[in-house]
Formats: C-alpha cells, sequence, structure tokens
C-alpha cells in the first residue's frame, strides 16, 4: 500500500531526493573501488596488454545501456497500462542516462578497437552494430518526446515506442549477429573478452554496480526536475 | 445511458472543468454551452471517447467506456468541428465510406436521399464544393444514423444557412423523439427544447 | 468488421487513383535513388553486381518511409481519422487495412520494378525471383512498422525526419535479411532461410503491427 502513496509525483518529490543523494554516494564509493580493482588489482592481460583495462568501463556501460532501456520500458508500459503520471516521468528521465551510457560503450568500445586491433570501428561486431542502434532508439525516444507539445501525449507516445523499441531490441540483435556471420570472414570481434580472471570479472561487477547507482541517483534528480517544470510538486 | 463522473480536463496546463457529472437519459437533449475555450471541444470528445479526461470516466450503461472501445463507438455518433470528408471522393462515396465504418450500410437511395435534403450535389468531389456545402455534406450523415442512439455534435449550427439549421434541428428533434439522446455544444441559443443546459 | 475493413482499402485505392501524382512521385524516387548510386560508386561491373541487392534494398526501404507520411496525416487533417478511430470495427483491423492499402500503393509498385532496375546493375537475371520474392515479403512489413511510427508523429513537429529516426531502426532486420536472402543466392547458397526469416517477420508484424498502431492512433487523437 505504501507504493501507491509514492505514486504521486507530490509525495514522491522528496523521497527521491534522498534516495538521490544516498545512490549517488554510494556510486562514488564504488566507482572508486571498481576503479582500483581495473587499473592496480587485476593482472595485466597476456595478449592485450594495458589497453584492455578500458573492458572496466566498456563492459558495465554497454550492460547498463541494456538494463535502463529495459527499465525504461517497464515504466513506460506501467504508466501506459494505470495512466499514472509518475511512470511516464520516470521513463522520460531515464532516457538520457541510457544514451549517455550507449554512448560511453561505443566510445570505449572504439577506443579499445584502436590499439587493439587497428581499427576505430569494426562493422563486424553484433554488438557494437546493435549498440549503435540502441542509441539511435533513445535519440527517437526523447527526440519524440520532445516534439510533442502536451507533455501527456508526449509521455504516452514515448512510451509506446519504448515498448516496440524493447521487442524489437533481440530482433534487431540476431539479425545483426547474423549479418555479421555472413559478412566477416576474417575480421574478430573487438569486443571478444580476455579470459576472464577473477579479479577481472569482480571488477567489472563492481563498476557494473556504481553505474547502476549513478543512474538512480542522475534519474531521481531528473525526475525532480521534470516534477517541478510541470508544476505538480 | 450515458453517464459521466467526476470529469476533470485539463489542457494546456490549465484546469478547464472538474467533478463535472452528467446522466444523459433516451429522448434527452442536453445543450453546452460556454464562451470559447471553455472546455465544449474537450467535453464533447472526453464523452465520445477520443479524449481522455484527468480524473472521473465516463460509463455506458455501467460499463467504463474505455474498456468498451468499439462496442461504445458502435452506439455514437461524433460530428466534430472537421468535415471528416475526403476531398477526392464525392458527396456520396463519403456518405457511404462514413456509414459503413460506423456500421450501417445505407442503400443508395438512402444515401442520395440525406445529400438532397441537405442541398449537396452528391456526384462532384467534395474538393470543388464550397465551405457551406462541405459542412452539410458532413451533417447528411444525421439523416443516416438513427440506429445510433447517443449523437455527440460539436457546434453543429455554425456556418449554417436559414433553411439547414431549420433541418438540423428538425432531424435532432426527431432523434430525440425515436428515444436516442442529443449532446451538443454552442454558444448562441439554437433554438432548440433542450432537455438541460450546462455551463462551462 | 470486413466490410469496414474494405471499404477502408476501397478508399485508400479511389484516394490514391485521384492523386495519382503523390504516389508516382514515391515511385520516381526509388527509380531515381537507385540510378545514383552508380553515379556515386563508379560503374565498375562487379561492384556493381555486389551492391545491387543492397542498393536496391535500401532505396525501397527510404522510398517507402518517405510515403509513410501521407499514411495518416491527411486523414488526421480533415476529420476522417477521428472517425475511423471512433467506428464500429476494431481500430486494430482498421490500422491493418490502411498498412494493406498503403502496400498496395507504395510497396507493391516497388516489387514489379525492382528486377527491371536490378538490369541497370547487371545483376544475374536468376536473382530476379528471389529479389522481387523478398521485397514482396519485406516491403508490407516496412509498411505495417512504419505505420506505427506513422501513428505516433502525427501533427508533431519535425514529422518527416523525427518519423525517419524513429522508424529506420526498426527497418534494421527487414533490411538484412531481405538484402541478405539475395546474397546469398548469388553466392549460390540458397537464401530460403533469410526468406523464412522475412515470411515470419511478415506474420508477426501483421499479427502485432496493427494494435501498436491502432494504440498511437489513440494516443495521437487526444
Amino acid at each position: 500500500m505504501k507504493w501507491f502513496w509514492y505514486a504521486s509525483p507530490q509525495t514522491f518529490y522528496p523521497l527521491a531526493a534522498k534516495l538521490a543523494r544516498a545512490c549517488g554516494l554510494a556510486a562514488a564509493v564504488l566507482a572508486a573501488a571498481g576503479l582500483y580493482v581495473g587499473l592496480f588489482v587485476a593482472p595485466t592481460d597476456a595478449q592485450q596488454g594495458e589497453a584492455y583495462r578500458i573492458i572496466f568501463i566498456h563492459v558495465p556501460a554497454a550492460w547498463m545501456s541494456m538494463f535502463i532501456y529495459v527499465v525504461m520500458a517497464f515504466w513506460a508500459g506501467l504508466g501506459l497500462a494505470l495512466n499514472t503520471r509518475l511512470s511516464g516521468m520516470m521513463a522520460s528521465a531515464l532516457a538520457p542516462t541510457g544514451a549517455l551510457f550507449t554512448f560511453i560503450a561505443l566510445w570505449t568500445g572504439a577506443l579499445w578497437g584502436r590499439p587493439t586491433w587497428g581499427t576505430y570501428w569494426v562493422w563486424g561486431d553484433a554488438r557494437l552494430m546493435s549498440e549503435l542502434i540502441l542509441l539511435f532508439l533513445y535519440f527517437g525516444f526523447m527526440a519524440l518526446h520532445a516534439s510533442i507539445e502536451d507533455p501527456r501525449r508526449a509521455d504516452r507516445a514515448a512510451a509506446l515506442l519504448a515498448l516496440v523499441g524493447v521487442v524489437n531490441i533481440p530482433i534487431i540483435y540476431y539479425s545483426v549477429k547474423w549479418w555479421n556471420t555472413l559478412h566477416q570472414g576474417a575480421s574478430v570481434s573487438v569486443t571478444a573478452a580476455p579470459k576472464m580472471a577473477a579479479t577481472m570479472l569482480a571488477g567489472m561487477l563492481v563498476m557494473a554496480l556504481a553505474f547502476w547507482m549513478y543512474s538512480i541517483a542522475a534519474t531521481l534528480l531528473r525526475v525532480r526536475g521534470i516534477i517541478r517544470e510541470r508544476g505538480a510538486a | 445511458m450515458l453517464e459521466a463522473r467526476d470529469l476533470e480536463c485539463e489542457r494546456g496546463g490549465k484546469v478547464l472543468f472538474r467533478r463535472l457529472g452528467l446522466a444523459l437519459a433516451p429522448g434527452e437533449t442536453l445543450r453546452i454551452a460556454g464562451p470559447n475555450g471553455s472546455g465544449k471541444t474537450s467535453l464533447l470528445r472526453i464523452l465520445c471517447g477520443l479524449l481522455t479526461p484527468s480524473a472521473g470516466e465516463v460509463l455506458w450503461n455501467g460499463a467504463r467506456i474505455q474498456s468498451l472501445k468499439e462496442d461504445y463507438a458502435r452506439h455514437v455518433l461524433y460530428l466534430g468541428h472537421a468535415p471528416a470528408v475526403k476531398d477526392e471522393l464525392t458527396g456520396a462515396e463519403n456518405l457511404r465510406v462514413a456509414c459503413v465504418l460506423a456500421g450501417i450500410s445505407p442503400s443508395a437511395e438512402q444515401t442520395r436521399d440525406a445529400l438532397e435534403r441537405f442541398g449537396v450535389p452528391g456526384d462532384k468531389p467534395v474538393r470543388q464544393l464550397s465551405q457551406g456545402q462541405r459542412r452539410r455534406a458532413a451533417l447528411a450523415r444525421l439523416s443516416v444514423s438513427g440506429q445510433a442512439p447517443v449523437w455527440l455534435l460539436d457546434e453543429p449550427f455554425t456556418a449554417l444557412d436559414a433553411a439547414a439549421a431549420e433541418l438540423t434541428r428538425a432531424l435532432l428533434g426527431e432523434h430525440a423523439q425515436r428515444g436516442g439522446s442529443v449532446v451538443y455544444s454552442t454558444h448562441q441559443d439554437a433554438g432548440l427544447r433542450d432537455s438541460r443546459v450546462i455551463e462551462l | 468488421m470486413l466490410a469496414a475493413a474494405r471499404m477502408v482499402v476501397w478508399r485508400e485505392l479511389l484516394v490514391a487513383m485521384r492523386r495519382r501524382s503523390d504516389v508516382a512521385t514515391a515511385l520516381l524516387f526509388f527509380v531515381i535513388v537507385v540510378s545514383l548510386f552508380p553515379l556515386g560508386v563508379g560503374a565498375e561491373p562487379n561492384k556493381l553486381r555486389a551492391i545491387a541487392p543492397g542498393v536496391i534494398w535500401v532505396s525501397a526501404l527510404l522510398s517507402s518511409m518517405l510515403s509513410l507520411n501521407r499514411l495518416f496525416a491527411a486523414d488526421h487533417a480533415d476529420g476522417t481519422l477521428e472517425q475511423m478511430v471512433l467506428g464500429a470495427a476494431p481500430l486494430g483491423v482498421t490500422a491493418a487495412a490502411k498498412a494493406l492499402a498503403h502496400w498496395l500503393v507504395s510497396g507493391f509498385p516497388m516489387v514489379a520494378i525492382a528486377p527491371l532496375l536490378a538490369l541497370q546493375y547487371d545483376l544475374e537475371p536468376s536473382l530476379y525471383g528471389i529479389l522481387a520474392l523478398s521485397l514482396l515479403l519485406g516491403t508490407p512489413v516496412l509498411s505495417l512498422i512504419g505505420g506505427i511510427g506513422a501513428a505516433l508523429t502525427l501533427g508533431v513537429r519535425g514529422g518527416g525526419v523525427l518519423l525517419a529516426l524513429l522508424v529506420l531502426p526498426l527497418y534494421v532486420p527487414v533490411l538484412v535479411m531481405g538484402a541478405g536472402a539475395v546474397e546469398m543466392a548469388s553466392a549460390g547458397l540458397g537464401g530460403l532461410g533469410q526468406l523464412l526469416i522475412l515470411g515470419a517477420m511478415l506474420i508477426v508484424a501483421a499479427a502485432f503491427a496493427p494494435w501498436a498502431t491502432a494504440a498511437a492512433l489513440r494516443i495521437s487523437s487526444e
């Protein structure tokens, strides 16, 4: 029953501030820990040397980019089904953070590709290509939302788009993967991770948690902004 | 029977009306009056299901129209501001399409009669008709939509000449006598015997 | 219900016939884009033969997308869309009928002239069949998915380009499978698998896209 009380933007507003503070702090601590593990504790990779360390940003960012889209679609679906204002606001608030992580994943993927395989962008990687399309899906969501004047209609239209997108992501991934096997020939997957030492995995998980905490904090602060903007506080 | 409870409508950040309720029994004529921008169109759109109110609900025979969807829409004739005719089609073709989409199949004679009553040439593309003729082509639907119990009309008397206005009044009166209900908006007195008036 | 669907298709075809120039321009766009590529990449026969399926497919995609604006915008402007939303038939059925009519007017002609355009690229005549078949299966999917985008962007500023941004990512699987089928066939590997996947996409799109389009139309009618 407590949930429904917080479903009103008014009551959620102060709660969001408290949660954001807590998560922001957690994010900072976890990021420090994760980076320490990633930069100093994890061993140097036999094949890729020090450059592979970018994996500690790249992989968690990629995980978050997809996780956030699913969460966004969840809030979108909830908003459409229950016609609640806050759900729509949450979905809109998540999008920029999701897009940011997608961009980071792509950028770090390119930076990793250069020293490792000699090229910034490899068309032969299904995951990188799907990330690029995911970025377009995020941009589409934000663009659609921004183009519609009425905030409620904007929320609902963007929500529908998010749902259509989330259904399509696996389809896009598999079709690109198939295309990849047809066209790739001799090139190798850029994001083929080196053999996982336990410390490497630990480092990535800690960074993923850090990103997750950051996402929650950023989203909550953004939701507060949206609530203020729409005069619902 | 059409019922509305606690309707609240918010457009462009302003609340146009709140806690609005109404119940429409067969044979009643309800006039929605009010100045421009007071929410007449919004109320009509809420009643026909095109617009979702920010609070409250509309019920048809006890069930929410949002869940009934086309089962409710079948019982409604809604004429909005736009004449809802395609420029490239003739008056007759437009009328026929509109009827089939609404679930009725009038005979060719009936559509011809309806258009004639309103003085609309049925075989010219609507693009070639005047604005007044276009409005009347849209209103011609009133002649063939007797089976829809609820008529929701948004400013039906706008830009009509005396003859067309008289014809429209007659059709609305006939419909109410048949047991149908009419909700219409206007910002002047239309000369109908209204059962009730809602002022926005 | 079927009567309403038939009526919608009939009306769309009638309007399209009386606005022939609109239809023709979309098809002309398809032809022009296909013809532009050799000017851009050079007329080396082997290269052209290799890129032919991809070029034809991308051009078909872009042309289909351009004509999506026509799908609901006019109806929205003259008020006939509201009447469809308030119709006696389920809105999903009406949306499916609109997508079918859109395909008949924009997609099917492309299927018909694609082999002619493939001539420009000196594509193997034995591949014409699979090219046409891939387009036959794929272009309806484009109309169905495009309908969702068109419905979402009704009356929104930035319309055409925004629609492209929304819809192109969703078109990627169709493009990959469609062009891929022809490429597989040209490599002697059949391409049946891709065609089957395209067929599956068509079935899934036909089953689900109209309902998403209907939901989008309701949202846009508010």
